[in-house]
């Protein structure tokens, strides 16, 4: 993965150099796409990260809504750009996929738009959740089923919910055309047949595609990195990281905790310049503690699979599940996972 | 009955004989009398089936024409009993229709005598359970089945049973226009009381707000009345109230977990397996594209279904629909739904009101839209076709996946339709493009081979050194390790690739004679410079398949083809010198063909350089003149061997070429001494000097030398012709009009 010449590419830090292949020259036939071809090619991972140092939130921001994100295991998705999405339409949204889910929900059945049929579609902007000003308005989905007893009628149960965002996702949003909305990253909570519903929704209607977004191994170390280096005011718990063995009949895992202090202080001697991880630093890091436990228990780390991370920020699973727990560092987060979700769509 | 037949091939024809064996055996199978047998009997054929597979799957047309026309004849009362004839024709139309399902037709023949009440009901039973559509179900069958209910002739489960049916089939009816006629007639069934959850449930389907009626809305509330809550009952009286909320007064539950018992759960299998046979086609996939309630979606994640989205416009974008409008208000004429785009004489007269459908990933199937998109410049067209395919290719490519198996017919149909669109465009997809790139490096070169391959002979024309690592390296070690035929395949996907990237050079340069829209002038030299290392990537792959596989004709045959190629690109020679030295020692056929192709590039060459005034270094011509030199070198004036022209070396030491034993090494190649013409060389000496039998080649020198070469022209040596004339400036000729690069 070790990629010199793909340069200091971060989402945050702006693009500082073309890829040196002058794409110009592809003249695609008139009609061509040689807009989208101006990032790095196949989203090679970048060998220098910025950590984001105004993680602080807009001021706009909705508290109650971003508590709503924190400590909940969210599904990870990637989406394309959607074709002529209006953000002044999220009311009719919110009533043509109420319909839609219940249509889906009751196969077959009439169902009247706009009827009340049980179920609440909700689409609302989550303001203020944004790495950079060109960052388009994240967009919270949520469905609500009536309560099952008629006379109790506040309060409606949230059974799904899910959100899209794109944070520090300048990359992509320079190179699609003003038709498109980019909001690439999309995280899910809640039954897996309601998410397949709401995005199918959203494919048959924005012309997008939702792809599961796996984290790999080394983008997992690199959260293991990133996080550890953050800075956690209130009660700090462990570093916990989880390794499989794909051994036979059953794959063994190994967890392997660190006291974040001791990780902390591990991270410091490694990093050479604050606020900016490098590929070396998160390799040196890693490779500090597979020795560590290597002297312990004569295991090599190295040659299983990370599979999770957990810190005290965020954790982690390479299946796609991530849980943040930490408002402050949402951003932070967000921005990375924006990241590997762009460069799925790319 | 003899329309019902389809076209059949000869390879129909061969396979009857071995499926009618294992429908007889079938048949025998489930000869058992007792009816109690038959779901095990049953269950055993559809294991038989899928064994079977597409060996009985192919064919057995006839013996389904049989079972037809017995069951057709059908007139009088005949037990099941020992009736051999009917259990083998019940068997054959069992087993067809739940592998492929059956046509309008033959589906009209056996609901007829389903409930025609001529056969026992366990037979009517079987019959009705398999009554698959492959395509749709003609409405006039339904209708005339629906008259037999009238006449009364058949018992109440098959009735129950046909009602099932027509529910779950409910979507596969062409037409529906006179089964709405038929409202009062299953309004009327209501009131058998076995009959109306089934009743009630088709009227659901049926309902319209003219349906609605106040005399039908009190029989309703009279049947709860005197039934109870039933929740078809009040299912229906809900829609009623939907309709027409004046008319229904009475209050509703709101919420009611399930309205009506399943019907489809009989046929529900063997549909999803039609459906899949013909993915795409069946009325009812169109509407369920990513549903939960689809049966494959639960084995794999919702939304990586290769299922391509069907054409429908978007009626739920409000953001699109405010657009059309605006357009109505300006054009006066409302836009043109794809859906009902179905011949090209639609697409000319709509072309300017015409929607694009909501989801782009469905053009793929619908060539006139193709054909629309190929005269509209909107990026955005290509953008979302951009992302879809992308994803799709990134989500569905079978090796990533561990259990590939079930999936790679799947991607291969996509692969080849994205093939088919690409030819019809005559464009390659950027996003295909990026797919090779990225996944080539992980293939193990047979997982789609031949769809592969061909998506690589449309990688757009762009730089060298993005393809180079991405494509040619990982190309070329699955080539230098795979087998002759997937070198010969490989060589053949890049003489397309060639070819394509010719074709769009030469539109090109038509564009660029248009100095308005060609901000490309500069970038053209860095594009040849592109073909000249593909061909440069080719040879060096070329010359090393020739060492591997010992100068393999077949592999040959497929070089010189890509050469052949070669030529209609200007002035680029880049013939390798070791294939040249391969190509000495060949058999006739390819060395002349050889030789053709270099003149032919040559000539190629005279012409396009006057025309076009590129701007080729120097270099090129010198090499170019070197490769000329050399060829007459060894076929002119007996000088193999001699100079070396190329880093890669045509000299050989003069102690190699002792070692080879060969005596005159000098004119062993030239047009008299070389493998390739020595039989000519033979047989011009025998008509020469009839009497001399020693075979003296030294002979044909001098005068004698020109009459063999007279001699080969008329043996129809055309390309050698050509050879010699453009390049060998003869003193004492004085035809010689052309004039070649070379002065001998």
């Amino acid at each position: 993965m070790d990629t010199p010449d793909s340069g200091g590419m971060t989402p945050l830090g702006r693009k500082t150099a073309e890829t040196g292949i002058n794409f110009t020259s592809t003249t695609r036939f008139s009609r061509g796409l040689t807009f989208i071809r101006t990032h790095t090619l196949f989203g090679q991972s970048p060998t220098r990260r910025i950590i984001p140092q105004t993680s602080l939130l807009q001021e706009n921001v909705d508290p109650q809504k971003i508590a709503f994100l924190l400590r909940k295991q969210w599904t990870l998705y990637s989406v394309t750009p959607m074709y002529k999405f209006s953000y002044g339409n999220l009311k009719e949204y919110s009533r043509l996929l109420s319909a839609f889910v219940a249509a889906e929900k009751q196969k077959g059945l009439a169902v009247e738009v706009g009827n009340d049929l049980g179920i609440k579609v909700t689409l609302s902007t989550l303001l203020g959740l944004k790495g950079t000003d060109q960052d388009q308005v994240a967009v919270l989905v949520q469905i609500a089923s009536r309560s099952q007893l008629p006379f109790e009628n506040a309060e409606n149960k949230v059974v799904w919910s899910g959100w899209f965002c794109c944070i520090s996702g300048d990359d992509l949003l320079e190179s699609v055309p003003e038709d498109f909305t980019c909001l690439s990253l999309f995280l899910a909570n809640g039954a897996e047949s309601y998410t397949a519903i709401v995005g199918s929704w959203f494919q048959k209607t924005f012309d997008c595609y939702f792809s599961r977004l796996t984290i790999s191994p080394l983008n997992l170390a690199w959260m293991a990195a990133m996080w550890t280096g953050c800075k956690v005011d209130s009660h700090m718990a462990a570093t916990e990281l989880v390794f499989s063995v794909p051994c036979i009949p059953q794959s063994l895992d190994i967890s392997y905790a660190i006291h974040s202090e001791d990780a902390k202080a591990l991270w410091d001697t490694v990093q050479k310049t604050p606020g900016e991880v490098t590929q070396e630093e998160v390799n040196l890091f890693m490779d500090c503690l597979y020795s560590h436990f290597h002297r312990h228990f004569k295991i090599h780390l190295s040659a299983t699979r990370l599979v999770k991370v957990s810190t005290s920020i965020a954790s982690a699973h390479c299946d796609g599940n991530i849980k943040i727990l930490h408002s402050k560092h949402l951003i932070g987060v967000l921005t990375l996972l924006t990241e590997l979700a762009i460069s799925q769509i790319q | 009955m003899q329309q019902r037949e389809n076209a059949k091939n000869p390879k129909q024809a061969l396979q009857v004989r071995r499926s009618s064996l294992s429908a007889w055996q079938i048949g025998e199978r489930t000869a058992g009398p007792k009816t109690a047998d038959l779901k095990s009997a049953q269950k055993h054929e559809k294991g038989k089936q899928q064994s079977a597979s597409d060996r009985a799957g192919n064919s057995t047309q006839d013996h389904l024409e049989q079972a037809l026309t017995y069951f057709e004849r059908v007139k009088d009362y005949i037990p099941l009993k020992k009736n051999e004839v009917l259990q083998k024709h019940l068997a054959t139309v069992e087993s067809i229709a739940l592998q492929r399902g059956l046509s309008p037709e033959g589906l009209d023949v056996l609901l007829n005598v389903a409930l025609s009440g001529h056969l026992a009901d366990t037979v009517n039973t079987r019959i009705l359970k398999c009554l698959i559509p492959a395509s749709v179900i003609a409405e006039s069958s339904v209708v005339s089945a629906v008259s037999w209910l009238c006449v009364g002739k058949c018992s109440g489960s098959t009735q129950l049973l046909f009602l099932r049916w027509l529910i779950a089939m409910f979507d596969f009816i062409d037409h529906k226009e006179k089964l709405h006629a038929l409202y009062g007639f299953f309004f009327c069934s209501l009131q058998d009381e076995k009959l109306c959850p089934y009743v009630c449930h088709l009227l659901y389907l049926l309902t319209r707000r003219e349906s609605v009626k106040p005399f039908r809305v009190r029989r309703l509330v009279d049947l709860q009345a005197k039934m109870g809550m039933q929740p078809h009952l009040q299912a229906l009286l809900s829609l009623y109230k939907l309709f027409c909320p004046e008319l229904v007064s009475i209050t509703l539950p709101a919420k009611m977990k399930t309205y009506f018992k399943n019907s489809e759960s009989l046929w529900k299998a063997a549909i999803n397996t039609i459906r899949r046979r013909n993915q795409g086609t069946s009325p009812t996939s169109q509407q369920l594209i990513l549903g939960t309630g689809h049966p494959q979606s639960r084995k794999r994640k919702w939304n990586t279904q290769l299922i391509l989205p069907a054409c429908s416009t978007d009626a739920n974008n409000p953001t699109r629909s405010k657009e059309i409008n605006h357009a109505d208000i300006l054009s006066h004429s409302e836009s043109f739904p794809v859906e009902q785009l179905h011949t090209f004489s639609q697409l000319l007269q709509n072309i300017h009101r015409l929607e694009f459908p909501s989801q782009m990933g469905s053009v793929l199937r619908n060539s006139l839209l193709l054909h629309y998109i190929n005269c509209i410049k909107d990026e955005s067209i290509y953008l979302r076709l951009y992302y879809w395919m992308g994803q799709t290719l990134q989500e569905e490519c079978t090796w990533y996946k561990l259990d590939n198996q079930q999936y790679e017919e799947e991607f291969k149909d996509f692969l080849d339709i994205v093939y088919k669109t690409e030819c019809f465009l005559q464009e390659g997809f950027s996003s295909c493009e990026e797919f090779l790139y990225k996944s080539l490096p992980l293939w193990d070169g047979f997982c789609c081979r031949s769809q592969i391959l061909r998506l690589v002979s449309w990688i757009p024309l762009s730089s060298f050194s993005e393809m180079k690592p991405h494509l040619c390296e990982p190309l070329a070690q699955l080539f230098f390790t795979s087998s002759l035929y997937f070198k010969c395949s490989v060589l053949e996907s890049l003489k397309e690739l060639l070819q394509n990237w010719l074709n769009w050079h030469v539109m090109q340069l038509d564009v660029e004679s248009d100095p308005k829209i060609s901000p490309l002038n500069t970038t053209l030299s860095g594009l040849v410079n592109s073909v000249a290392e593909l061909i440069h990537f080719v040879g060096w792959i070329a010359t090393v398949a020739l060492h591997l596989e010992n100068n393999a004709t077949f592999l040959l045959y497929f070089i010189l083809d890509f050469y052949e190629t070669q030529h209609s690109c200007p002035s680029l020679v880049f013939i390798c010198v070791r294939i040249q030295r391969a190509l000495k020692s060949l058999p006739f056929v390819h060395s002349f063909r050889y030789r053709t192709n270099l003149v032919a590039a040559k000539e190629n060459e005279l012409i396009k350089k006057t025309i076009l005034q590129f701007k080729f270094s120097s270099q090129t011509y010198q090499e170019y003149n070197q490769y000329i030199m050399a060829m007459v070198g060894c076929l002119w004036t007996s000088s193999a061997f001699q100079k070396d022209i190329h880093p890669q070396g045509i000299r050989l030491d003069p102690e190699v070429l002792k070692k080879t034993r060969v005596q005159e090494v000098r004119n062993s190649f030239n047009i008299v001494h070389h493998p390739a013409l020595m039989g000519y060389a033979i047989l011009f000496l025998q008509q020469a000097w009839p009497e001399d039998k020693t075979l003296n080649f030294n002979l044909i020198k001098g005068r004698r030398w020109n009459w063999y070469l007279e001699y080969l022209y008329v043996q129809g040596l055309q390309g050698l012709k050509l050879f010699i004339e453009s390049s060998i400036n003869r003193v004492s000729q004085v035809s010689q009009t052309k004039s070649g690069n070379v002065q001998v």
